[in-house]
């Protein structure tokens, strides 16, 4: 079988990708426009929880929110999914029922990814065992900076392998690939190897998700598309807390894919304190005032 | 997930969630029903009486009735403006003048939203362009020249600057208030007093600007502005008492111009029309090339006399690039100018909307392919949708023509002698882009291409501090930097 050729990836030119950013940032969304946007990203969060303290109350709470994030308000979505480390999935599996809300899990020794092959497989065949509906996990980044390109390639495909029906979310950690480049080559690894999304950070290390990285990450997947039909999942990690920065990559997603690509089977936001955001924003929308903190569930 | 077969890899713009209207409120603008000149600090009845009508081309309803200016109306400011140099400007202090300058400046910035929103409505081009490209550069022209005002001797060292006089300019109806703020500024930064006349189809913010020169307390007569039509204009350039006229327009009027200060000894400099060549290489990062031949060419709906109108790309990435291009086209916003979401207004005029249908027609009988976005367009209004031409030869009417308007030609080429060939193949000469990774290849394009404003990796990015003008049927003379001040000297 013959191996591509991944150093030959497209060049990316930065400054020009931050000023796309900032003439997609200038739309201005307003009225029924906004609530409908803030709607379709409050149905596209994967609410995560991913701390060394994490334990099976925070886990079920933050079930429970993902079903129920402000009942208070008539109409809401649910979240997308909840993302939780491996020995929460079955809990978690049993809190959401049949709510339509999916269960994401970690893997692969996250976040780090540091460990043998073996060692990562098995960590993702028992999160799938557990009953996970997607499986989120880590490229070797120190293999990738070393230029060992068909070793990252053949690792995503063997945990592809091991996922089963589970859908592969692989995360490149932008924040350590340094350039706009490397982020555009290691997107054309991922998604060869059989990734169904690609995910930009594990929102352990700053800098998490930025505009920028998504934008060129979005414009990988549109080629991708184009040259073999296969449509590619966008997932923008850690750094998005606000309703505004939230629509600002709606747009962006829009802008670049269009329509096919804007619902939770094609684009997600990890992020946990973005929900309130978007909820108070909607809460305004519907009764003309601002709001405090105070009247939603922080969980 | 399904694979589709090529023929449907489609992506659709056009669905979905969508942007509701976002207009710019107009409640807190204020304009008169009738102008008259401004002369010798005031606003004056025009001598024949007589008067035309602003209008909007977005909604094509009258916006004021401006002053129609004849020979009278221009001698009277001439004398204004010979008055106040002879007797004031002359003999102030340099730094004083530049305290002027930066007052002038500021009053912009704090009447900004006023004059983004006059500026949009008078002249078509999107909010969003007026309020962050137009407005601040206008206030940063006047900013940059209020600075050099009293370092004249910095700048031309050994060689006794002293101002010209009087200073009769002509500017067009693109980049309105812009453009009188790269003729003001400088003009008075070096001791001229000014006779300016705006374009007829966009006199507003120049008279906005009238009313802040007239709040700055400018001495009377420093700075006098004349409205209307081409004969107001020639009045302007015949005048004897007109030490040197500066002009910003077409070719054509340019020779004109040209023609009739022959012999006058009037000093001269023009910045006419262009046709510049945009250059993709197959290295370059194709995606923000696309951004940047959008840019180059939608921008203020392509009246941008250095609109990167003519595409040239490398023929291996052709295909891919018009891909990308045309999906790129497809999420452009063609609407209300007010509306902050629009990316490409309205067109300045009737006149010029037929203009470019016309070219638009020669177009298709030429042969070139033409595909045009899928966009709705305003039923009232002057309105184009943004248009490519594939497969345009160089031999054809619509390559070699100045257009001025959001039409866009596409050519291939094989190597760089060829395009470089090609893209100085033409009569103009005032700007040009070249797209690629290869920094030696950047400044060995720079050195042959044949255009004042070339940039590399980025398209129509302008600053007060950097000088633009053209070559051949661009005009001469420089705008911006240092050498923009030259242009209003006498130096040894």
């Amino acid at each position: 079988m013959s191996r591509i050729d991944f150093s030959q990836t497209p060049q990316i030119d930065q400054v020009s990708v931050e000023e796309r950013v900032a003439r997609l940032n200038s739309r201005s969304i307003k009225k029924a426009s906004k609530v409908e946007g803030l709607k379709l990203a409050l149905n596209m969060i994967d609410l995560t929880t991913l701390e060394g303290k994490d334990t099976a109350g925070k886990v079920k709470q933050m079930c429970y929110k993902a079903m129920h994030p402000h009942d208070e308000l008539p109409g809401l979505p649910t979240t997308a999914a909840v993302c939780v480390y491996p020995t929460f999935v079955g809990l978690a599996k049993k809190a959401l029922g049949n709510s339509g809300v999916k269960v994401a899990s970690v893997a692969t020794a996250f976040p780090s990814g540091q460990s043998t092959r073996e060692i990562k497989i098995k960590d993702t065949k028992f999160a799938v065992a557990e009953g996970a509906d997607e499986v989120d996990m880590v490229i070797s980044r120190g293999e990738f900076l070393a230029g060992n390109y068909n070793y990252v390639f053949d690792e995503i495909a063997q945990v592809k392998e091991a996922c089963g029906v589970a859908r592969l979310k692989v995360i490149l950690e932008t924040g350590e690939l340094s350039t706009l480049d490397n982020v555009r080559r290691a997107s054309e690894i991922a998604m060869r190897a059989g990734a169904d999304f690609i995910k930009t950070s594990t929102g352990k290390i700053q800098p998490a998700a930025t505009q920028p990285v998504t934008l060129v990450m979005l414009e990988a997947i549109r080629d991708y598309y184009y040259e073999t039909g296969v449509m590619i999942g966008m997932k923008p990690a850690g750094g998005i807390s606000t309703a505004k920065g939230a629509l600002n990559y709606l747009v962006m997603v829009k802008e670049t894919l269009g329509n096919a690509w804007m619902t939770n089977q094609w684009f997600r936001f990890g992020a946990s304190s973005l929900t309130n955001d978007i909820l108070m924003q909607l809460a305004k929308e519907a009764s003309g005032l601002y709001q405090s903190g105070d009247y939603f569930s922080k969980d | 997930m399904a694979v589709k077969s090529k023929a449907k890899r489609e992506l659709d713009f056009s669905g979905g969630w969508g942007y509701a209207p976002s207009p710019e409120s107009t409640d807190h603008i204020r304009l008169e029903k009738k102008y008259g000149h401004f002369i010798n600090g005031e606003f004056v009845a025009p001598a024949g009486g007589k008067y035309y009508t602003a209008y909007s081309p977005s909604t094509e309803k009258a916006l004021a009735e401006v002053a129609l200016g004849d020979e009278r109306d221009v001698d009277r400011a001439v004398r204004a403006a010979r008055g106040a140099y002879n007797k004031v400007w002359k003999k102030m202090p340099a730094a004083e003048r530049g305290k002027y300058l930066f007052r002038i400046a500021r009053m912009i910035q704090e009447r900004a939203r006023e004059l983004a929103v006059i500026e949009s409505m008078d002249g078509g081009k999107p909010i969003r362009e007026s309020r962050d490209i137009d407005v601040p550069l206008a206030a940063a022209h006047f900013f940059y020249y209020a600075g050099w005002a009293d370092k004249l001797d910095y700048a031309f060292p050994n060689r006794n600057p002293e101002p010209l006089g009087v200073a009769g300019q002509i500017i067009p109806w693109n980049f309105p208030l812009l453009m009188a703020a790269w003729k003001i500024a400088p003009a008075l930064a070096c001791g001229n007093t000014v006779v300016l006349k705006p374009a007829e189809s966009t006199p507003l913010t120049a008279l906005k600007l009238a009313e802040i020169i007239r709040d700055s307390g400018l001495p009377p007569g420093v700075v006098n502005i004349v409205t209307g039509f081409g004969n107001t204009g020639a009045a302007i350039v015949n005048h004897k008492d007109v030490n040197k006229i500066a002009f910003t327009g077409s070719t054509d009027v340019g020779k004109i111009i040209q023609k009739a200060t022959a012999g006058t000894g009037k000093k001269l400099t023009l910045e006419l029309g262009g046709k510049a060549a945009n250059i993709v290489f197959e290295d370059a990062p194709l995606d923000q090339a696309v951004e940047g031949i959008i840019n180059g060419i939608f921008f203020n709906q392509g009246h941008v006399c250095c609109a990167g109108s003519r595409l040239f790309v490398q023929e291996g990435v052709a295909d891919k690039l018009i891909k990308k291009l045309k999906d790129r086209i497809e999420t452009l916003i063609v609407g209300d100018p007010l509306d902050k979401n629009t990316d490409i207004g309205a067109i300045n005029s009737k006149e010029q909307l037929e203009k470019i249908n016309y070219y638009i027609k020669v177009g298709k009988e030429e042969g070139a392919e033409m595909w045009q976005s899928s966009c709705a367009i305003p039923s009232k209004g002057y309105y184009c949708k943004p248009t490519l031409f594939l497969n345009a030869s160089q031999s054809h009417r619509i390559v070699q023509e100045e257009i001025f308007g959001p039409v866009l030609t596409v050519q291939t080429f094989r190597t760089i002698e060829e395009v470089i060939e090609k893209a100085n193949n033409i009569p103009f000469g005032l700007s040009a882009g070249v797209w690629t990774d290869k920094g030696s290849r950047i400044f060995n394009m720079t050195g042959k291409l044949r255009a004042g404003v070339i940039w590399a990796n980025t398209y129509n990015k302008f600053d007060p501090t950097s000088p633009f003008g053209g070559y051949k049927e661009s005009g001469f003379g420089r705008e911006g930097g240092i050498h923009g001040l030259g242009a209003y000297l006498k130096i040894d």
